[in-house]
Formats: structure tokens, C-alpha cells, sequence
């Protein structure tokens, strides 16, 4: 019997982005289309199986081996740096990760810099790369609230389109790092899986080619 | 006393397989205190997979740690050689907090390692007694080899310097070459070297001519066709890949990290630590690797669904000649078995019997 490939993929509107691109490569599992309840789905002739996970569990997945691949946007692979191979920048759920401040904002080199975040080692990992003393606060969502409530001084968070922020009255002070989507795969499923992976790789590959062009 | 096989666990079987192995070639065993100066690893903490330490005060007022490592140790202990090389392995446990894990565990490791005058025989040797300590945990295995000069020698040619050469030394071991091209592209320098170190991988038939093609440190690649190709005329599974990449502060040369299937993660990783062993103030070469067992016990065939196979359950009516004699009876046929009064809470078993005047009866079959 042919091994399954194990594939985690983010759950949501990138989740399904992805799962197409899967499927122009040669990858397609029908079932994962039917509305039902059902959380793993396979398609055994291709030797596939997919399954939905939070898009911040997805690196969690690969790198432990409960799946041999999965994408997952890169500030979740900044944030928790898992030990996987990262083998393509899929080129899409483009963002960006950047320093937001209320409109104006200006920053007091004399006093420690307050910053609300979700992404805690990123933040802490750039303000130490630029010598800055911070006080990072960590919370787990609606962060925009913290500089308007006077909870930190900066934000940093996944900017898109910035309409949150504008609407906010928040502006982006610096950019970080340019986000998107990258395909990570478990290093010992690289190993033992390898004629399948590059099978896949390539037919993605492919497609980002493509779409560059 | 005879040991029953199938009374010890993955990791067990693998402790006793890989001692008798290092022993046969001349490997002596290095037995230490689990405990040593704190001093020598804040010296040397990035060597260390955590930076975590479990501290206490001595007696005496010293600062000491339980074991995170085992290296450190025999190179602080040994003594330089010419001519000849020192050879121990070990199996110690040692306290750290693993990678994605939030706590201290205590962890089994296995270890060997070569120190001296170390040649080409020596680091032939150790890569291939890794890939059989490999073998002794299961036939499917990959020791993937690098070498750090010829990575040296890329990142050289591409004469990045400080912060960006890191960044794609840190993309060559995820195999992330678009991140190579990024940076590349940033610092105005031509990539192509790079992404091939990345994208080729595998049999030495399949990397060296690439490598020679790049006339990147051909002494270095001369090396490694030449032992990679020996390794695998001995039947070792080896695999050429640069990602690879032990912190280069410490290590040169030979680096190599070995997996199996069904285990998620790397469980043997070694290399040539001579930059270590200058930073130790010591002249001599060395090479070694390390096992990790604590992941073992995650292999297929590990999984038991049963606490015992046998229940025999007596009263006071029978006599302790009578028990005795059907639990050897049942053990002789390689069951494990409890006698008891009643069965215990939660216990899982294959069969259940009770114990009659004249024999057993079977109550309950599970299997």
C-alpha cells in the first residue's frame, strides 16, 4: 500500500486558495468540497489526505509529524520558528507585518516603548535588532483597541489593506516584513516521502511561475 | 539471567544494541557525575540545544547543574593527543527542556565520540558506526551529511557579510530558497550558488558533480565524495544535504543528522567540533554525535494495548504451591501475569482465570 501524504491546510478563504492550488498540481481530493461535518478527507488513488486546522496550528502539524505538509502564512513561522523546512513562498495571502501608531504618534526615545502584540518573539526580536528597550503586552486579539484605550503606545500586527487601521485613526509608523504564504514540510517526511513532496513542489512551482509572469 | 526481549521498550533494546556495537570498535564506556559546574555552560551556551539549566548550590557554595549535555564534559575531562585518538561513548541522561515543549524532561542519551588526531578513518568511522546505531533502531533510516566548508566556501563566494550571510545560512537549512533569492536580490549579489546547495540533495552520484561545477572549496568537496562514496559501499543510507548546518561557531567540517521513519524529528545529530575544542583551549581535532531516545518510544510496534496478559485470580482456599505453579506455567509461554484477590481498578488485561482445586478456569477472554 502506497503511504498517505499527510496535508494540513489553514482553515478559511486562504485554506481553500491553497487546496485549488493543490489540485492544479495533481493533488485533487474531491471529497474535501462536500459540505459535511467530516474533518480529515482522502482521496486514496492519489494517496492524499487533507485536513482543515487553525491556520496558527499548522506549523504545530508538520513539525511534530502528524502531517508531512502543510501552509502556513510565514509570520506564524517567524512567531514560532518550528524546526521544518520552508520550500516555496506560494505567493499568496500577501500582507505585510508592521508598526502601527494612533495618527501623530510621537515616539519618545527617552522612555521605554510600549507595544501590544500577538506576535510577541517578532516584536521582540526586531525592537532588540534596533537596540530599543520595549514592553511588549501581549494579547490575543482585537489589538487595534490597545493605543487607542492607552494600553501601549505601538501596535504590531498583520497589516492587509490598512482599512482597519484607518478607520481607527491608526497609521503604519514602519514596515517589519513582508508576509504571504509558504509551503513547510516535516523534515523526516522530506526524507521518506521525498518522490511524492517533489512531485508536488513542482507542480506548484508551476503555478506561481505562472501567475509571476 | 536471560533477558526477555519483548519485555523491553524501543529505546531499551536500542541502548543494548548500540553498546555492543561501540564496544566492538575499541569504544570505551565513559561513565560521569550528573552534575557539573554551572560556569561550563554559561562559557559555552550556545553549544547546548536549550539555554535552560537546572541549578543548585553545593555544599560548598559552588553553582552547579544538572547535565544538560554530555560533550562538554569529555573534552573538559580528557586530554590532548598526538598520534592517536581518545574513543568513549556514553549513556547518560541528561535534564534539558526540549524544543516546543514548555518543561525540563530528563533524557536519555547515547553518545560517542573520537577525540585526538582526528583523519579521515576517524570521521569515516564515526559517521559510520551514527548510521549503524541508526540501524540498530530500524533498517529504514537516513543519515543526511554535510560539510561545512563547502558551505563556508558559498557563502563566501557570495561575499555577504555580518546579518545577511546568517540569514541565508539560516535559509540554506530550510531549504528556503526564495528567501535566498530575497536577501540576494537585496544585496545586489548573484544567488545561483546558494539556491544549488539547496536544491541538491541526495546520492553522492547525484550531488558531487553539481558541487564540482560550482569550484566551490574543492578540497572540501574531494572529502566528501570520498567518504560519503565509502559509506555507501558499506551499505550505509546516506544522503548528501546541505541543510545541515550546526551552528558554524562551534562545528566545522563533517556535520550530519540522522532520521527514521515514523520519528518526526532528527534523533542523532554529530559533526566535527574542532572550533569547540579551540574555544576549550584544546589543540586536539574531534568528532561524535549524540542520540536522542526519548523519541523512540513514538515508533510503531512501541504501542502495548494490555497491562498483563493474564489475570489469575485466587482465594484463600488455594494454596501458595498452586498459585505459584500457574503463573510459571503461563509464563513459560511468555505471558505476563499477575495473581490476585480481585482485579485491580483500571487494570487491563488479555484473559482472566480463576484458580480452582483442580485447575483453571477461564472467566473472560479479551483477546
Amino acid at each position: 500500500m502506497k503511504t498517505m501524504l499527510n496535508i494540513a491546510l489553514p482553515k478559511g478563504r486562504l485554506g481553500e486558495k491553497v487546496y485549488d492550488m493543490f489540485e492544479k498540481a495533481g493533488f485533487e481530493c474531491p471529497s474535501i468540497k462536500e459540505v459535511n461535518r467530516k474533518l480529515i478527507f482522502e482521496n486514496p488513488e492519489k494517496a492524499v489526505r487533507y485536513f482543515w486546522v487553525k491556520p496558527t496550528d499548522v506549523a504545530i502539524y508538520v513539525e511534530r509529524g502528524a502531517a508531512d505538509i502543510g501552509v502556513a502564512g510565514k509570520d506564524i513561522l517567524l512567531e514560532y520558528e518550528p524546526e521544518v523546512y520552508e520550500l516555496l513562498d506560494l505567493g499568496i495571502g500577501v500582507c505585510k507585518m508592521a508598526v502601527a501608531a494612533k495618527a501623530g504618534f510621537y515616539d519618545d526615545p527617552r522612555r521605554t516603548l510600549r507595544v501590544a502584540t500577538k506576535f510577541s518573539n517578532i516584536t521582540k526580536n526586531y525592537y532588540a535588532s534596533q537596540g530599543r528597550e520595549i514592553d511588549v503586552i501581549h494579547l490575543n486579539g482585537s489589538i487595534e483597541l490597545a493605543p487607542i484605550l492607552g494600553l501601549s503606545d505601538v501596535i504590531v500586527d498583520i497589516v492587509e489593506t490598512g482599512t482597519t487601521l484607518r478607520e481607527n485613526n491608526l497609521e503604519v509608523v514602519e514596515s517589519i516584513i513582508p508576509i504571504s504564504a509558504r509551503l513547510i514540510v516535516n523534515k523526516s517526511s522530506f526524507k521518506f516521502s521525498g518522490t511524492a513532496i517533489e512531485q508536488l513542489v513542482a507542480g506548484l512551482s508551476r503555478q506561481i511561475k505562472e501567475e509571476a509572469l | 539471567m536471560e533477558l526477555g526481549v519483548c519485555a523491553l521498550k524501543n529505546d531499551e533494546k536500542a541502548v543494548f544494541a548500540m553498546r555492543e556495537l561501540y564496544e566492538k570498535y575499541g569504544y570505551v564506556q565513559y561513565k560521569m557525575s550528573k552534575f557539573e559546574e554551572y560556569d561550563l555552560y554559561v562559557r559555552n551556551k550556545d553549544f547546548l540545544v536549550s539555554d535552560h539549566v537546572i541549578t543548585f548550590t553545593d555544599m560548598d557554595g559552588k553553582l552547579m547543574a544538572l547535565k544538560p549535555d554530555v560533550t562538554l564534559s569529555i573534552i573538559k575531562n580528557g586530554r590532548d593527543r598526538k598520534n592517536s585518538v581518545q574513543k568513549v561513548y556514553y549513556v547518560e541522561n541528561v535534564y534539558r527542556v526540549p524544543k516546543a515543549s514548555a518543561a525540563f524532561q530528563e533524557i536519555m542519551q547515547v553518545g560517542l565520540e573520537c577525540i585526538g588526531d582526528v583523519d579521515d578513518y576517524s570521521i569515516y568511522e564515526v559517521m559510520k558506526l551514527a548510521a549503524q546505531s541508526l540501524a540498530t533502531v530500524s533498517g529504514d533510516y537516513v543519515l543526511d551529511i554535510s560539510h561545512l566548508d563547502i558551505v563556508s566556501g558559498v557563502l563566501d563566494s557570495l561575499g555577504l557579510r555580518g546579518d545577511q550571510r546568517a540569514e541565508v545560512l539560516k535559509c540554506i537549512g530550510e531549504k528556503n530558497a526564495h528567501g535566498i533569492t530575497a536577501i540576494c536580490k537585496e544585496a545586489g549579489v548573484e544567488p545561483g550558488k546558494a539556491i544549488a546547495l539547496v536544491n541538491t540533495y541526495g546520492s553522492a552520484e547525484r550531488v558531487i558533480p553539481v558541487l564540482k561545477d560550482m569550484d566551490c572549496a574543492a578540497e572540501a568537496v574531494e572529502q566528501l565524495e570520498k567518504l560519503v562514496l565509502a559509506l555507501s559501499r558499506d551499505g550505509c543510507r546516506v544522503n548528501i544535504d546541505f541543510s545541515v548546518i550546526n551552528d558554524m561557531n562551534y562545528y566545522n567540517g563533517f556535520v550530519f543528522k540522522g532520521f527514521i521513519r515514523g520519528i518526526s524529528q532528527g534523533i542523532l545529530s554529530g559533526g566535527q567540533y574542532n572550533k569547540l575544542m579551540e574555544k576549550m583551549n584544546r589543540t586536539s581535532g574531534a568528532v561524535g554525535f549524540a542520540i536522542y531516545l526519548d523519541m523512540l518510544e513514538r515508533l510503531v510496534g512501541e504501542e502495548r494495548k494490555y497491562d498483563v496478559d493474564t489475570v489469575i485470580l485466587y482465594d484463600d482456599s488455594c494454596r501458595i504451591e498452586a498459585i505459584n505453579d500457574a503463573i510459571r506455567l503461563l509464563s513459560a509461554e511468555g505471558k505476563r501475569v499477575t495473581a490476585q484477590r480481585s482485579v485491580p481498578e483500571k487494570l487491563k488485561y488479555r484473559q482472566l482465570l480463576r484458580l480452582r482445586e483442580r485447575g483453571m478456569e477461564i472467566i473472560e477472554n479479551n483477546a
